[in-house]
């Protein structure tokens, strides 16, 4: 893959990613807005992949499009939010304070990338490391379980506790109103 | 690049998608004549020898007839979902190795769509991308069947993809503790099975994953929405579930996809436990170099047959049996033979803990 052919992909997939983004927000119908957040996980999925981390775009596509998402769509479909219904604002003003936050973050980022001198190294010409490019299981795999290992049990049960209070909530809530 | 090495690329894509569309026409005949046995009837017997052209003529009267667009739709979503349905089909069974490889002068070809690393990962996100031709259908015909036929094939999807997903964990462990370097790439499962125990019983996971084999099994018939698991089309009750509203070559798609994935599905598993292309050659080497492909085309029947044995003879789940029988039996199942087996690998390749 010459450096041409990377950037070209890069663009492609940077350009499907945002307007999956804009999709998410801008739809007028649920749905939709769960097709434009799909687009843009693949597209990122893309991304990653041409950085060579082939594990994380499996377990990205696996994860937030495969599980995620889906049960988003169960949720949609489940309550059927189908067209737009409830859309005034339980916060005043909430409108105006995220885009101006959002407007603040572009300005950084963008400002960032234009004025700090970045170079654009393709993954094609960096020099191969043969252990990202034919095991980024074991790569991501052998500092998770040796160095990393306590503060990966650690969010393990976080997720355990979060799951588990999230079951304890739906009961309560049920019984109090019965 | 080289053209060569480029051209070789091609080759094995274009093959592994021809013998795909072949088997699959092939295997809608078979289904066919297979249930009619087992209900004493004749089943297809008209187009050509035994009926075997029956699938191409369906074929084209599919193709030539009118797709019918109802007036509730959302078109966008109603057009896209047909080809959401189609292409990870295909994609899943481009990751499976269909036959030793071989060398024309000095390249050699691997008879695989592609040897990804992560492999079997790759495999776990195209059929969970599945589920989205399905919901999506369901949901854009604007009609209440194929809705209830969408929301049941998410819940399936999801509840079983998990018990799969367990099932290959014990084998990706137990393929690497056989010391594969590459346990998730399908071609270095297929290689960790080769040879025999004591020159009689095939080195297959089946033996030692017996269990997980059968949690597997079990999870791919529901994941591809055959019976006993056809909640999703279940025509008593939902007349024919997220296809409802579709007609002519939209139709087909979807039913393409269904039985693309349910070879693939047999494929993927015939190579997780049974060896996959690995058998005994011998003869000339035309021969020889036909035979793995040959033992992988049977015992990828024994599991597409048993597929069609199981919809002939079961009755269909009602649907809390359906998510009991995920949740509460497979997950745990396969959670509990995961620790069995990752107890017994670590055993085998560290000693006991008190030694």
């Amino acid at each position: 893959m010459t450096p041409m052919v990377e950037a070209l992909i890069f663009i492609l997939m940077a350009i499907a990613a945002i307007a999956g983004a804009v999709t998410v927000v801008m739809a007028r119908n649920p749905v939709y807005s769960a097709m434009g957040l799909l687009g843009t996980l693949f597209s990122v999925a893309v991304l990653y992949v041409l950085q060579l981390a082939h594990m994380v775009a499996a377990v990205q596509v696996i994860v937030y499009a495969g599980a995620v998402l889906t049960l988003f769509l169960f949720v949609i479909m489940l309550i059927g939010v189908d067209k737009s219904e409830d859309r005034d604002e339980k916060l005043p003003g909430q409108r105006l304070v995220i885009a101006v936050l959002a407007g603040a973050v572009v300005l950084i980022a963008g400002g960032l990338t234009f004025f700090a001198d970045f170079d654009w190294v393709p993954a094609a010409s960096a020099p191969i490391n043969p252990d990202l490019t034919n095991g980024t299981v074991q790569a991501v795999a052998e500092p998770l379980f040796t160095d990393w290992v306590l503060a990966f049990e650690a969010t393990a049960l976080l997720l355990t506790i979060a799951a588990a209070g999230a079951i304890a909530l739906a009961h309560y809530r049920r019984r109090s109103q019965e | 690049m080289t053209w060569e090495e480029i051209a070789i690329v091609v080759l094995r894509v274009v093959m592994t998608f021809v013998l795909l569309l072949l088997v699959t026409v092939i295997n809608v005949w078979a289904e066919r004549k297979i249930v009619a046995d087992m209900q004493s009837r004749i089943g297809p017997n008209r187009a050509g020898p035994w009926g075997i052209l029956q699938t191409v003529a369906d074929g084209l009267k599919l193709f030539f007839k009118e797709s019918v667009t109802p007036r509730k739709v959302e078109l966008g979503m109603y057009l896209l979902a047909p080809f959401l349905a189609v292409i990870p089909a295909f994609l899943i069974f481009m990751m499976v190795p269909w036959g030793a490889p071989f060398t024309i002068g000095e390249y050699e070809v691997a008879l695989q769509g592609a040897d990804l690393h992560i492999g079997l990962l790759f495999i776990l996100a195209m059929s969970s991308m599945a589920v989205y031709a399905v919901v999506l259908a369901g949901w854009s015909s604007g009609s209440k069947y194929p809705l209830i036929g969408g929301v049941r094939a998410t819940a399936q999807a999801i509840s079983y993809e998990a018990a799969m997903g367990l099932a290959m964990v014990a084998v990706v462990l137990w393929t690497a503790s056989l010391g594969s370097e590459n346990a998730l790439s399908l071609a270095s499962i297929v290689e960790a099975q080769q040879g025999t125990w004591g020159g009689i019983i095939p080195r297959w996971n089946i033996f030692p994953q017996v269990a997980a084999f059968v949690v597997f099994l079990i999870a791919i018939v529901a994941e591809t929405n055959r019976a006993p698991f056809d909640l999703v089309e279940a025509e008593q009750e939902i007349v024919g579930g997220f296809h409802t509203e579709y007609s002519g070559m939209r139709f087909a798609m979807f039913f393409l996809a269904e039985y693309v994935n349910i070879f693939s599905m047999s494929a993927i598993a015939a190579t997780l436990f049974l060896g996959g292309w690995n058998g005994p050659t011998f003869g000339p080497p035309i021969v020889a170099a036909v035979l793995p492909t040959i033992w992988f085309l049977i015992k990828t029947y024994v599991i597409v047959f048993l597929f069609f044995w199981i919809r002939a003879t079961l009755p269909r789940l009602r649907y809390d049996q359906l998510m009991s029988l995920g949740w509460k039996r497979l997950i745990p199942a396969a959670l509990v033979w995961l620790i069995v087996s990752t107890v017994a690998i670590g055993f085998r390749q560290f000693g006991a803990p008190w030694s």
